[in-house]
């Protein structure tokens, strides 16, 4: 029970009657205010509260009539509910008969909710966590606490109360993902209730709190400052954004209205719109930027109500509409239990759209009518057109003050510039427009530690989307994104005019040094440009707080004077003058103009020379620039040019690279499920690793910084050093920049980890089983002495009495706790892979398959007895290869959700890398292109997640099942929803890991060291007590027995080596897997090269012997004889004051350190086994009777009925199948099942090969997931009315990963039909958008509609679509397909399939189509991709696209 | 854009050299230079490693990768601009580095490495030859003043650094040319000194000067010289060799290598030659006993002065011709070397103890020798020995040559200046190269014993990095790895 509420229209008659029971005289509907008040229980507080009621009341000018004490019943709730459980009153507030409107009441109540609010916030309670005031208003009302939807109404007397009477009711429960539960974040709020997350939460409370500045309304009047701040502080992503359209609705705009400013849909790109509709986006684009993130959003205000999905559709909404008139939505269908003769229609809720219903007038009205006419309601197209000045039409500037000959070479030393970032990063950017890509971990220093100055960009990571929302694809689902800004002052958001949207449009925030020009140069127009130097005097190092300070005050002045436009640049720097870091200064300047309510006054423009990679940009808009010009960037690509180092001109080059810039953009906003530029601006989604609270406090508040670190004088010194060392350097090399050595190792670069020294002593001592050897392995990799680079190796053990080694447990019993890590076949070679697999087979230990699947033929041991199988199968989002098979023959069963080195990212492996032999593993066709989504489509949410690993354990009930996180903040509250969705393990990953191939950006700069996310789970879980349920495993860079000892410290009881393994077996830190080109023959499918692999498993086993000997030594000289004893000792360690390195002085591990209380008995490691709930399921009488088909191969068949609450079905029987008979499966139609009713959630998932599923019904999401041979048939109930082909039968990501088999769905699909599909044939009578994504192969045949961005992605297979109305063509997105007409061959097969549905579901639909199919056939469409028809030998195809090299793994 | 894929395509093509027949008439180079085509070929074997082991095994840490990549695209200006970064003298490494980068190439574990010295060497010759080898001297003078005391690689590489550094350089060397072992030990077939002198010009240029025949300790004093110098740097070498002392070493016509070698140059190069000719091998029976690379010099040039016939003795036995368990790659083996002068004649023998000189008329005839042994077993550099019993024999000879190695370094000026010495003899220094006294510097063979062309060059730069943050407080030159 994570919270629960229901809202409803005020119940008059029913409060009339209570009412008067507690003396309290209510007078007519609309003339009082009601609200449930939550207050202390502490008894002299609640009367102080009540006080300030009245009071407040009072001053208002209305009457307090009295309060009621709610009837509750507390028996049924959980333990942590009744711990917080506040006492609950009702307070009634007559209304003044001079306030004429409701409207005008409600805007008064909310004034008193305020001002109470604040009182009481400030006036220190002791139990001022237990005050809240649910929703004052005379037309709503609303029950909700920290409670289960169930126990509601057992909670809450007044809800069993017949008499208690309302025409809608919007009901919400709580799975909190990223705030613990509370009474208070409960939900519905006042206005709505919002199932996702706000993921661009920081950045909109900061520009709203910015606006607070500009805010004026009639409606409040002068009152208006008593309702500030409008967010309240401490509340929930949903709680903020009811208050700001609280704010937008009380101030006079229509609900709709209000929602479609903060959730618009995606309308840049959108072919379909009115421009009017388009105008009024456009506008209002201008007024406030969107609240961004995956939301399923309800609202009402008591008369009407309505419902909306963000721009992605990322949640699901299903409605019926029954013949009563009676309209239930909801995130399934199936919640209620509705006759099917009474549902006269089925919808869902689409990307973007709302669904509305107005009660007074008794009407459902159609998305496009309410946003029309909304839209029509202003001139708001007219305004937008005239208004808005777009950036290519301003006159070009003056010419850009170049200065004269500046020393190129010296200007980019001094900022830092080094051959690296010319040669691996500048130069792919600039030749090819493709940001930059490779292999393996980070191995290098966190900017804190390093020795070497770093710029202020490297003490920052990128946080990323995982399991709570959805990362986005900004490739294929290029139509949600949007690099556009508008530059210019904002205006009052509580009114409306023209000059709302005077504004300078720039559609790529990236500017050229003409466009910069052509800004600074505007003349009269209301915009004025004025520059601010952010250079200080490097001699002195007390100038650069001095200069921070002084450009925040000349910011300030210039605003007063009329400026628009700050330009902070830091041109002209010399030997005296260095810049400040260009971060600092925007960031600073950003948060000091919020906070003096400044901000949306001005934009701020960055004429730098620092920023040169994706991750700097990305930081300067995440902390508040407008836009960047990144002038220094351009000489340098000037200066490739110039020596022929890049093939093309400058102005090419120069556009490829601003490409790049923005790719790589659009791609960090997307892992963070975010879409627009424009929210993603000051949204600070990053984590700062090293910075002082100073630093935080002052210029980057709200952002996390969990060790401290840097402060200003730090800083300061690191920023003067490398310019002096740049102006000192020139003198005696002035023609070659420095080589960083972080990509690639030098003598004279950064330190790694891995090192020449370091591989060779490891692969000496596993080769020769040498420990002597060994130990000076470990020694190079544990004393960090001289350069630190692991926040670990800052941590000595503490003295206490050690015990005699032998008394420690062997490394038989330690083994067991170490795995190899995913690497898919497919980035490693198949002798590697296997030598891997029969390593840890013997030690008892276990490898991963990685996300490419597996040959079969290694599930069986060979001849001699050696097992070959990897134990953990992973399924990633891809789900290459995820067959039955595929998962029965697992001990362990992992989801990946991310991997360190490319969080949130999807991956592409390119069709001229998918080998015969890979294409056979992964069910696809040689040569065609495999893309890995970002998101697994059957993970929105958690509990999304939690219904993966129930499919999962259904299909492998004795494999456990575990989930890959990577550390980040807030992966400890990701981890206990984890553990409570009933993962048996969760791994932990650290941000630095390895890769087969990640953009080097994504390498370095998203993800955190394993040390802070670890122990944030553990901490997590110890407190939630949930640890004792779920193992916690990590890696990440684990490379030694100390290594091993401090994760077990921090709380892991699992450890995970990849990339040290690989060195065992010869890697030599090549860097070219994502090349396919390792000389030593691991990470390559070259047959050449595979040759050269010497590896041997004994090798491994060395390995890990010598590592669990050192792990040994370390407990027994901590005295501790068991693993499972040290886990979680935390206390053993302490931070080893005396090698901190200079930056890091102040550094401070005591949040990692922290050892929480934890309730006596309950272990600090996993004890228990999760309850996975599979013991009822429906599969358990499927199998039952089934038995003689097992037993004799006979054929049965069966009938059941079935409801929303069975899921999963089918399952656990075809996992039983595959067991029984392995990938062939049964013959045909062995296993025939009907099913009657609504089904649950994957029905029919990874249905084995002779099982047939026919449905007379409606199913929800993930239909027939995975199906690997079996027969899927839905059709409506036999009662219900509606045409099929017109109403929604399934949900949502049907047939994702599907392996082979056939479907015949009659009636529509959700969105993301035959996502990923491998090779079913599916027959279908209309579907969603993004339609077969990244399939690779299969046929669909859509008889209906199709929603937008059908095919996107899509490398392999056919579609053939049914468009006599020829609108197709549109809604298809056409970068890897071609439209064709249907030849023979398809006639045939379409003909077929046709006749199949009509045989098998009666589509009157079908029918009509078979019966005149030679007229008809040509009104299909055959949707074909290129590589396909390449790979099929069909002719010469058009090129694919130009798409980044990314492989997977 | 390089092909990272080269290496398989391409195999290692090694050094070409004249035939035999044609070089050993006369002293000339013995390389055959190659062509361009084939150096943009070989040096795209090069796989541009993620951690270039060739970078590790290269104590000046040149950047070979980079370089590689830059002449297989053909942008020799490009590899010059990097490789003069980190080495003094390219050229010479290029020709006589016995190359510990190639040995820990990454392409060498299972195939055969890069051919990096001749790839240097093809930078060098073009940087040389396209007038890109020119003088650049320093913008700034600090004012302060640095004597170096020798000439060879360590101090003419310090002497470089510090005159980049901004300061005025003396190099003090008591011969009358400039280059150490590189002029007088290493002979011209390896080394042609005009290579030498076009650098020591373009070194004149940029401000250096150079004193010949000038021997601190003799004649000039070191203590005037503290009056004109802040800051000192001692790099005479280790000259002191070696001696066999055993019956019959007084005998006429047994001589220690570098005798023989500085003789044989100085006849090369025209120099003046003392009276007494009796240094040359022409018509003669040599024996030269070590088998390393001085003796191996020494092969070459008696081939070259016509000697009767040649034998090469050493005590060790045979080394393998390829690496064993205790030479793993990336480290720099302990291997059987053929060099040029074994090509062009003579005979070795392996685990041969000298025993005596047998002579006649005070002139050597004879040496008898006795085979030894060594436990197979015993896998350290220095085994222990016995001698087989029974297993004397004889060699004829008229002229033995000592190649045995070289023990300490002169000590005449290090006892002047009281400086101390580790347990072999060598200079002390701290980690900054200085010695136990303040201001006196050492590098080279001098600090760290008999070693290599490319250590004096890294040790000459790394003190000279040490010598200007003594004068300055700071120093921008490169600083030494690892610190
Ligand atoms: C025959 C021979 C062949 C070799 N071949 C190779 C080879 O092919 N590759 C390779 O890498 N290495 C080779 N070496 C080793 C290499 O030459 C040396 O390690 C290197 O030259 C040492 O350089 P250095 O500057 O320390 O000393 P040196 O080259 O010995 O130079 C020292 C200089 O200091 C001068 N000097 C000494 N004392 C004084 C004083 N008091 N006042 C003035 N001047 C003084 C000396 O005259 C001499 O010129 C060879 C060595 C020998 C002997
Ligand atoms: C070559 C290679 C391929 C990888 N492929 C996958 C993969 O398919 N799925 C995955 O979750 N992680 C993958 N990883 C990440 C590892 O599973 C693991 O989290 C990481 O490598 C651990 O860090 P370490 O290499 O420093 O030990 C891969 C890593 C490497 C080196
Ligand atoms: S100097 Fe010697 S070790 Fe260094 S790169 Fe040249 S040949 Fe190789
Ligand atoms: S180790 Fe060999 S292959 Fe690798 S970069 Fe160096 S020279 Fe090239
Ligand atoms: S880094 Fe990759 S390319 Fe080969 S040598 Fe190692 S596996």
């Amino acid at each position: 029970g994570d919270g629960a509420g229901i809202l409803i229209q005020m119940p008059h008659e029913f409060f009339r009657e209570v009412a008067a029971e507690a003396q309290i005289r209510l007078p007519g509907k609309g003339y009082y205010g009601s609200g449930l008040v939550f207050l202390p229980r502490d008894r002299k507080e609640r009367d102080f509260c009540k006080r300030v009621f009245l009071k407040a009341v009072t001053n208002e000018g209305q009457v307090l009539l009295g309060w009621r004490s709610v009837p509750v019943d507390n028996t049924e709730i959980g333990n942590t509910a009744r711990e917080t459980e506040p006492v609950i009153e009702q307070v009634f507030i007559g209304r003044n008969r001079k306030l004429a409107t409701d409207l005008s009441f409600e805007r008064v109540l909310y004034g008193i909710r305020k001002k109470i609010e604040h009182t009481v916030r400030c006036a220190g309670l002791s139990q001022q966590s237990f005050f809240y005031i649910t929703n004052l208003s005379c037309r709503t009302f609303s029950y909700k606490g920290l409670l289960m939807p169930g126990q509601l109404k057992t909670f809450f007397r007044d809800l069993g109360n017949e008499r208690l009477k309302s025409s809608l009711c919007l009901v919400h429960s709580r799975y909190s993902t990223n705030t613990f539960p509370a009474w208070d974040l409960a939900q519905p709020f006042r206005f709505l209730a919002h199932n996702g997350e706000i993921n661009t939460l920081r950045g909109n409370i900061n520009w709203m709190r910015a606006r607070e500045g500009l805010l004026r309304s009639e409606a409040f009047g002068k009152d208006l400052k008593s309702i500030l701040p409008v967010i309240v502080p401490g509340g929930s992503d949903s709680a903020a954004l009811d208050n700001v359209f609280e704010l937008l609705v009380l101030g006079g705009r229509d609900i709709a209205h209000a929602m479609m400013m903060l959730i618009p849909a995606a309308w840049q790109e959108n072919r379909f719109l009115s421009e009017e509709l388009k105008g009024f986006y456009e506008y209002h684009s201008c007024i406030t930027e969107p609240w961004d993130g995956p939301a399923a959003i309800a609202f009402t205000d008591g008369i009407r109500i309505g419902a909306v999905l963000d721009r992605n559709g990322l949640r699901p909404a299903r409605y019926l509409l029954t013949k009563e008139g009676l309209v239930v939505m909801a995130s399934e269908v199936g919640v209620l239990d509705i006759p099917a003769q009474e549902i006269i229609a089925s919808g869902r809720l689409e990307p973007g759209k709302m669904f509305f219903i107005d009660t007074a007038l008794g009407l459902i009205v159609d998305d496009e009518k309410i946003k029309e006419d909304i839209a029509r309601r202003k001139p708001y197209h007219a305004w937008a057109k005239e208004k808005i000045v777009h950036l290519e039409t301003l006159p070009a500037g003056l010419k850009a003050s170049e200065r004269p000959q500046e020393a190129i070479p010296l200007l980019l030393s001094s900022f830092g510039y080094t051959r690296e970032d010319m040669r691996m990063i500048i130069r792919p950017m600039a030749a090819q427009g493709q940001e930059p890509i490779g292999s393996m971990g980070n191995d290098v220093p966190h900017a804190v530690l390093s020795l070497r100055p770093q710029l202020l960009y490297a003490y920052f990571k990128q946080l990323f989307a995982q399991v709570t929302n959805p990362a986005v694809d900004s490739i294929r689902e290029e139509l949600v994104m949007s690099l556009s800004v508008c530059l210019g002052p904002e205006q009052n958001m509580l009114t409306e005019g023209p000059e709302h949207c005077h504004k300078l449009k720039v559609d790529q925030p990236i500017l050229t040094n003409e466009e910069l020009s052509a800004i600074q140069s505007i003349q009269g127009n209301g915009f004025k440009t004025k520059s601010i130097s952010i250079l200080f005097n490097a001699k002195e190092e007390s100038d650069f707080l001095k200069r921070l300070t002084a450009i925040c005050k000349e910011a300030e002045s210039a605003i007063r004077a009329g400026y628009t436009f700050l330009v902070l640049s830091d041109r002209g720097s010399n030997e005296q003058y260095a810049a400040l870091p260009a971060l600092l200064a925007t960031a600073t300047l950003h948060h000091h103009l919020i906070k003096q309510a400044l901000r949306t006054q001005v934009s701020i423009l960055l004429e730098s020379a620092e920023p040169r990679e994706v991750h700097h940009f990305a930081l300067l808009f995440g902390y508040g620039a407008d836009c960047v010009n990144p002038y220094l960037a351009y000489k340098a690509i000037a200066s490739l040019c110039d020596e022929g180092d890049v093939s093309v001109d400058f102005s090419t080059a120069r556009d490829n690279y601003r490409k790049a810039v923005a790719k790589g953009i659009l791609k960090i906003l997307s892992k963070m499920g975010i879409s627009t530029l424009q929210s993603y601006r000051g949204a600070q989604i990053f984590e700062a690793l090293g910075l002082h609270q100073e630093v935080i406090e002052r210029s980057f508040p709200g952002t996390v910084s969990r060790i401290a670190g840097a402060d200003f004088k730090t800083i300061a010194r690191e920023t003067i050093f490398r310019h002096e060392q740049a102006y000192k350097r020139q003198d005696i090399q002035a023609d070659l920049l420095p080589h960083s050595g972080l990509y690639q190792w030098r003598k004279d670069g950064e330190s790694h980890l891995w090192n020449p020294d370091s591989i060779a002593a490891l692969q000496d001592a596993s080769r020769t089983n040498d420990y002597a050897r060994y130990k000076e392995f470990a020694s190079c990799i544990n004393n960090q002495e001289k350069g630190p680079v692991t926040l670990r190796s800052l941590f000595k053990f503490k003295e206490t009495k050690p015990v005699p080694i032998a008394e420690v447990e062997p490394f038989e019993a330690i083994a067991r706790r170490f795995v190899t890590g995913a690497m898919s076949f497919g980035s490693i070679s198949r002798a590697t892979h296997e030598t891997i697999a029969i390593a840890m087979n013997q030690i008892g230990g276990k490898s991963n398959t990685g996300e490419g699947g597996e040959d079969p033929v290694r599930f069986s041991p060979r001849a001699n007895g050696t097992c070959v199988r990897s134990a953990i199968k992973q399924v990633a989002s891809g789900r290459f290869g995820v067959t039955t098979n595929y998962l029965v023959n697992a001990d362990e069963l992992q989801i990946k959700i991310a991997q360190g080195a490319k969080p949130g990212e999807g991956g592409q492996l390119p069709g001229h890398k998918v080998s015969a032999t890979i294409a056979k593993i992964r069910y696809t066709t040689p040569g065609v292109t495999l893309i890995s989504p970002p998101p697994h489509h059957d993970i929105y949410s958690i509990e999304d997640l939690a219904q993966l690993i129930f499919d999962l354990k259904n299909t492998n009930p004795s494999a456990r099942i575990s989930v890959k996180l990577v550390s980040e903040i807030g992966v400890g509250t990701v981890a206990a929803g984890v553990a409570k969705g009933h993962a048996d393990m969760i791994l932990v990953s650290g941000g630095d890991g390895g890769t087969g191939a990640s953009p080097l950006s994504s390498i370095r700069h998203a993800g955190l060291p394993w040390e802070l996310g670890l122990s944030e789970v553990h901490q997590t879980l110890v407190l939630n007590n949930l640890r004792n349920r779920v193992r916690l495993q990590t890696d990440g860079q684990m490379r030694t027995g100390r290594d091993v000892a401090i994760a077990a410290m921090l709380g892991a009881e699992e450890f995970g080596f990849c990339t040290s393994v690989l060195i065992v077996l010869g890697c030599v830190m090549l860097r070219h897997c994502h090349l396919n080109n390792c000389s030593v023959g691991i990470a390559t499918q070259d047959e050449a090269l595979e040759r050269r692999f010497t590896g041997r498993p004994e090798h491994i086993i060395h390995y890990f012997r010598f590592v669990a000997e050192e792990l040994r030594e370390i407990m027994a000289q901590l005295g501790i004889k068991t693993v499972d004893e040290l886990i979680g000792r935390s206390d053993l360690l302490a931070l080893n004051q005396t090698i901190l390195p200079w930056k890091a002085a102040s550094i401070d591990y005591s949040k990692i350190l922290y050892k929480p209380n934890h309730s006596s008995g309950q272990a600090l490691y996993c004890t228990q086994r999760q309850d996975h709930g599979i013991g009822n399921v429906l599969d358990m009488q499927l199998i039952e009777a089934s038995r003689e088909v097992f037993s004799q191969k006979k054929s049965v068949a069966i009938q059941l009925p079935i409801r929303n609450t069975d899921r999963t079905t089918g399952a656990m029987l075809s996992g039983q199948v595959c067991k029984m008979f392995g990938e062939e499966g049964l013959p045909d139609n062995s296993i025939h099942c009907t099913f009657r009713g609504i089904a649950g959630q994957s029905f029919g998932a990874w249905l084995a090969k002779g099982i047939t599923f026919e449905l007379e019904g409606m199913a929800n999401d993930y239909v027939g997931k995975g199906v690997s041979g079996g027969k899927i048939i839905i059709y409506p109930d036999r009662d219900c009315r509606y045409v099929p082909q017109d109403n929604v039968i399934i949900g949502n990501t049907g047939f994702y990963g599907a392996i082979t088999g056939e479907a015949y769905i009659r009636g529509r699909a959700g969105e993301r039909f035959c996502i990923r599909n491998s090779g079913i044939f599916a027959v279908v009578e209309g579907v969603g958008d993004h339609g077969c994504e990244y399939m690779t192969g299969g046929r669909v045949i859509v008889l209906g509609d199709t929603g937008r961005n059908f095919a996107a992605g899509m490398s392999g297979g056919i579609a053939y679509v049914y468009d006599p109305n020829r609108r197709f063509c549109k809604r298809c997105n056409l970068d890897m397909v071609e439209l064709e007409t249907l030849d023979m061959q398809d006639k045939e097969l379409v003909a077929r399939l046709l006749g199949n549905h009509v045989r098998f579901t009666k589509s009157a639909l079908a029918a009509t189509i078979a019966d005149n199919f030679d007229k008809e056939a040509d009104y299909f469409v055959k949707v074909m991709p290129f590589e396909y028809k390449r790979a099929l030998g069909l002719g010469v195809a058009k090129a694919p696209a130009a798409l980044a090299e990314i492989s997977d793994g | 854009m390089a092909d990272i894929k080269g290496f398989l395509t391409h195999k290692r093509k090694d050094a070409l050299y004249r035939p035999v027949c044609e070089r050993v008439k006369d002293f000339d180079e013995v390389y055959l230079a190659r062509s361009e085509a084939q150096s943009l070929v070989q040096a795209s074997r090069c796989m541009d490693c993620g951690t270039p082991f060739c970078n590790w095994g290269c104590p000046l840490g040149n950047y070979i990768s980079e370089w590689n990549e830059y002449v297989s695209v053909d942008k020799w200006a490009h590899a010059w601009r990097l490789l003069k970064a980190t080495n003094s003298l390219p050229e010479i490494t290029g020709r006589v580095c016995p190359a510990p980068c190639e040995y820990a190439c990454v392409l060498g574990i299972n195939d055969d490495p890069v051919t990096v010295r001749e790839n240097e060497l093809a930078i060098a010759e073009y940087g040389c030859e396209k007038g890109l080898l020119r003088a650049r001297p320093p913008k700034k003078r600090t004012g302060k003043k640095v004597a170096v005391i020798g000439s060879g690689p360590a101090g003419l590489s310090c002497a470089d650094q510090l005159n980049n550094a901004g300061h005025r350089v003396v190099v003090f060397e008591r011969d009358p040319k400039i280059g150490g072992i590189l002029r007088y030990g290493i002979p011209d077939f390896k080394l042609e000194k005009s290579v030498l002198d076009q650098r020591v010009r373009v070194w004149e240029q940029e401000g250096i000067e150079f004193r010949t025949d000038t021997h601190v300790g003799q004649g000039v004093h070191i203590e005037t010289l503290k009056r004109e110098f802040d800051a000192f740097c001692l790099a005479g070498g280790c000259r002191l060799p070696r001696d066999l002392r055993i019956e019959g070493r007084e005998l006429e016509g047994i001589h220690f290598a570098m005798d023989f070698l500085i003789q044989a140059n100085k006849i090369v190069s025209g120099e003046k030659i003392p009276e007494g000719n009796s240094l040359h091998a022409k018509g003669k029976r040599v024996v030269v006993i070590g088998g390393g690379d001085t003796g191996a010099d020494c092969v070459g040039v008696a081939n070259r002065q016509g000697a009767r016939c040649i034998i090469q003795i050493e005590l060790l036995p045979q080394p393998p011709s390829c690496r064993g368990e205790n030479m793993q790659w990336p480290k720099y083996p302990f291997l059987l070397k053929t060099s040029t002068s074994h090509e062009e004649g003579g005979r070795r023998y392996w685990s041969v103890m000298t025993k005596r000189f047998i002579g006649k008329n005070g002139r050597i005839e004879k040496l008898s020798c006795i085979k030894v042994g060594f436990d197979p077993h015993n896998r350290t550099l220095c085994p222990p020995m016995r001698e087989i019993p029974d297993s004397e024999f004889e060699i004829e000879a008229d002229l033995a040559i000592l190649a045995m190695g070289f023990l300490q370094p002169e000590q005449g000026l290090l006892k002047e200046l009281r400086l101390e010495s580790d347990s072999r003899g060598n200079v002390k220094t701290d980690v900054s190269y200085m010695t136990s006294q303040k201001g006196i510097f050492a590098a080279g063979d001098m600090h760290r014993g008999q070693s290599l062309v490319v250590w004096a060059i890294a040790e000459g730069r790394n003190a000279a990095y040490y010598i200007d943050t003594y004068l300055m407080g700071t120093s921008s030159l490169m600083p030494p790895y690892g610190r």
